[in-house]
């Protein structure tokens, strides 16, 4: 909802958010630097970074307190993204297995290492 | 026309759905807020295609590619005074600066709306400053890499598409904080001279959103490309 002054809000809530934001990026490279992997390592980066996401827009930009048509015309459409996303994983994983079985690439192999 | 002003002059006030659908029904200005502000974040979610785009690019050739990615945990890894090399410290350290940032940044509006402009106005520099500081950070990384042998088209470790993917998505973000940063500086100026006394601060609301938006699209970045 559009406030009667522009956009003020306490200040408190902005030194919340801005030490949760500090948190949760210390969360997430926590996951790294305990190399965390596999399921756990994708549903923790991707709930931080969610999290993170979702604190940025309604607080820091304030879309919590704009008006539906203003949040609506922000977050509809992107989520037709979830479609491009949907039908490029499909497509991707096609080529790869199409390289794999015409071209005789390997998709087994490990990266090597990096000399510092 | 400030939102008080526009709530006064009889717009519908009602909230959530039932506000939506007055705000388009009512068959005039739809947006109740500056029309600065609706351009900013009309001109955000046309960004936020381009940088959807460039994510999921990234994502469809990491799986349609055979080859094994490099491992980014290592790639980013850096030594300080002899040390064993710390994972991802250095995108650690930018992830900071960039949140740090959008915390000043965060603050100067609100100093903007209580109309306190010298305070605005240092958190403007401040936060201009800490963008410079991503930047450099940001062309270090470049020169590692560079030095390490990454090219667009190959790199020592594996899939060769790690490389276009890395300067196209790290560069295009870098271009957006350099420009932040410029166009923080421009309105800073602006504020300080006065300019904004009588109009209102919403520009800085305005600035802030862009800025917020850069380090948004970190958020992503970060996970995508770094962590997973």
């Amino acid at each position: 909802m559009a406030s009667e002054a522009g956009q003020q809000h306490p200040l408190g809530i902005y030194y919340k958010i801005w030490i949760l934001l500090f948190v949760l990026s210390l969360f997430s490279y926590m996951v790294d630097y305990m190399d965390v992997q596999g399921f756990w390592r994708w549903t923790l980066v991707l709930i931080f970074m969610a999290l993170k996401a979702g604190f940025i827009l309604a607080i820091f930009m304030h879309v919590k307190w704009e008006r539906m048509a203003l949040v609506m015309t922000i977050l509809g459409p992107p989520i037709v993204l979830l479609l491009l996303i949907f039908f490029m994983a499909v497509e991707g994983h096609y080529t790869e297995s199409a390289r794999v079985q015409y071209l005789g690439h390997d998709a087994n192999q490990a990266p090597a290492h990096v000399e510092h | 026309m400030s939102q008080s002003e526009a709530v006064a002059n009889g717009s519908p006030t009602a909230a959530g759905m039932t506000g939506f659908v007055q705000d388009w029904k009512a068959d005039k200005q739809t947006y109740h807020v500056p029309w600065g502000k609706a351009m900013m974040w009309i001109f955000l979610v046309s960004d936020t295609f381009i940088f959807s785009c460039f994510l999921v690019g990234y994502m469809t050739v990491r799986i349609s590619t055979a080859d094994p990615w490099p491992l980014a945990t290592e790639v980013f890894a850096l030594s300080f005074f002899g040390s064993d090399p710390i994972p991802l410290i250095l995108i650690a350290i930018m992830t900071f600066v960039l949140i740090t940032s959008s915390g000043t940044m965060a603050l100067a509006v609100n100093f903007g709306y209580r109309r306190d402009k010298r305070k605005t106005v240092m958190f403007m520099l401040f936060t201009a400053a800490l963008g410079a500081t991503f930047v450099g950070m940001q062309a270090y990384e470049w020169s590692k890499l560079i030095e390490y042998g990454v090219r667009p088209w190959s790199n020592p470790w594996g899939a060769e598409q790690f490389g276009s993917v890395f300067y196209m998505i790290t560069g295009f973000h870098g271009l957006h904080v350099t420009a932040g940063v410029i166009y923080l500086l421009i309105v800073a100026r602006k504020v300080a001279r006065g300019d904004y006394d009588k109009k209102g601060y919403e520009i800085v609301e305005i600035t802030g959103l862009y800025w917020h938006f850069v380090d948004l699209v970190w958020v992503f970045i970060f996970a995508f490309f770094y962590l997973l």
